[in-house]
């Protein structure tokens, strides 16, 4: 029947050995095992979601920049559009300017043909008056030399004159 | 347990019939001296101390156990037989055996002190490793992997599960309860010294754990689980005027922690039982010749081969029932008030 029986210093004992343990292992030894299982879990966890998060911006920054490149890509076409234009623009502006500058010189040119052109018949004018006069004198003095009529002439001549 | 033992202590009684009684319970029982094996009809053991109190003013006694092999020594002698049989006894007024103090370091106690110094050195060591180590960037290998599984186990199987919210206060107390047990349990089945002894298959072992789990369950007990002793929710006339319901439930508070200490001590005892008993089968044949003595010798340390790697299953198993059912009685007396 003793195996039944809890002896009494058995009993002491036990508790104060069960006590000891308990104590020690609940002070010194499960916590620090279970805080540091834990903070490994708590750390893998961390770090999967880290990951699955630089995944997400990764994802992210792919389309991002294939949005920055079509952008790019816009912005290209529309300056080389511009630039097209511009230079449509300043081709037709040159071809306007340099048609004004080539009326102007020809007007210039006009101008100056018509001046040169209006002393030339002046010069010639004005030889042609003496030409003339010089075959007036000379046929006057034929006719004087000749001696017919010469007071009726000379009579006629002034009469013309004072006219 | 102890196979090997029972082999060596029982060559030497082929020679005269196996006293069965004294062959189990000398196997099972707690003693003063730690039997190691019997050479020559000699026993070999390791006399443990003796401390003793006695009641009838004889004073305090220490002194080795291999004094009480002859007999009586300092007054103090064991009993052959009667209410105190293989314990230490004095002589009373009047004649009678009366029983001291007995506070002895009994085969028990040593293999209690020495399984302890295991668990913590165990512990303690794989404790060590954490704080040697950055857990955070790497995983233990071989034993420290090992604890650190089963204690993994052990707090999200059972204590998280059963406890519920508050858990963290108690996994200190359950875990060192379940390596306690599975540790003694463990080195009950080891069949020579530093294992062997029978410790939770004894009941006193069993009972302090018991009362361990029974005072973290009431001291900590909330309100509401109070409540639900001393007035349940059933029928006014269940509780006024006899108050059947909290008697039925003051009576639970007991049988609870009562049924974890029967269920380690018998689950134990019974296995150790086994084991001796299949072993005892080769001592028991030996008379009836060569061949039947053979084939039974034969099919004994199949049948013990079996038995021991069940005993391996069921001392992790009532480890693991200890704590679980410690840890839902926690629950039980954590929970919350219910809205019905």
């Amino acid at each position: 029947m003793s195996l039944i029986t809890p002896d009494f210093g058995l009993l002491v004992w036990m508790t104060l050995i069960f006590g000891i343990v308990f104590f020690v292992l609940a002070k010194w030894g499960f916590p620090m095992i279970i805080d540091s299982v834990q903070k490994r879990a708590d750390r893998i966890n961390d770090s999967i979601r880290q990951a699955k998060e630089a995944e997400e911006k990764l994802r992210n920054l792919a389309s991002e920049q294939a949005m920055m490149i079509e952008e790019t890509r816009k912005e290209q076409s529309r300056i080389l559009k511009e630039a097209a234009l511009a230079r449509d623009k300043m081709v037709e502006q040159a071809k306007v300017q340099a048609g004004d500058e080539a009326s102007k010189i020809l007007e210039q040119a006009r101008v100056q043909i018509a001046a040169e052109k209006e002393s030339a018949m002046r010069d010639i004018r004005k030889e042609v008056a003496l030409l003339s006069v010089s075959v007036a004198e000379k046929v006057l003095r034929k006719e004087l030399d000749s001696g017919v009529n010469k007071d009726e002439l000379v009579g006629r001549m002034i009469d013309e004159l004072r006219s | 347990m102890l196979p090997f033992q029972a082999v060596a202590a029982g060559a030497s009684d082929t020679d005269v019939d196996l006293d069965m009684d004294e062959y189990l319970y000398g196997h099972v029982r707690d003693s003063y001296e730690w039997h190691i094996t019997t050479i020559n009809g000699k026993p070999v053991s390791i006399p443990l101390p003796v401390i003793v109190i006695s009641r009838n003013g004889n004073g305090t006694h220490v002194f080795s156990s291999r004094h009480l092999e002859e007999g009586e020594y300092q007054g103090f002698s064991i009993a052959s037989s009667g209410k105190y049989e293989n314990k230490i006894v004095e002589k009373g007024p009047g004649g009678s055996e009366i029983r001291p103090w007995d506070f002895s370091i009994t085969k028990n106690v040593l293999g209690l002190l020495i399984n302890s110094a295991l668990l913590l050195f165990i512990v303690l060591g794989t404790a060590n490793w954490y704080r040697r180590h950055d857990a955070t960037e790497e995983a233990p290998k071989g034993g420290v992997g090992i604890m650190e599984m089963m204690v993994t186990m052990v707090e999200d199987d059972i204590i998280k599960d059963c406890v519920g919210e508050d858990y963290r206060r108690y996994s200190p107390y359950l875990l060192t309860a379940f390596f306690f047990i599975f540790i003694n349990n463990l080195m009950g089945i080891v069949p020579f010294f530093p294992g062997g002894a029978n410790i939770t298959g004894n009941i006193a072992v069993t009972l302090v754990l018991a009362l361990f789990t029974f005072f973290t369950v009431n001291l900590f007990g909330n309100k509401h689980y109070w409540k639900e002793i001393l007035w349940p929710d059933v029928p006014t006339w269940l509780k006024v005027p006899v108050p059947l319901m909290p008697a039925i439930e003051i009576i639970g508070m007991f049988t609870k922690p009562f049924s974890l200490m029967v269920r380690l001590f018998a689950n134990i005892l019974a296995g150790h039982f086994m084991i001796l008993g299949v072993v005892a089968v080769v001592f028991l044949t030996a008379k009836m010749g060569a061949a039947v003595n053979g084939g039974l010798s034969a099919v004994a340390v199949v049948l013990g081969v079996f038995m021991d790697c069940l005993e391996l299953l069921v001392a992790f198993i009532q480890a693991y029932v200890f704590t679980m059912l410690s840890a839902v009685f926690i629950g039980l007396s954590r929970q919350k008030a219910k809205t019905h």
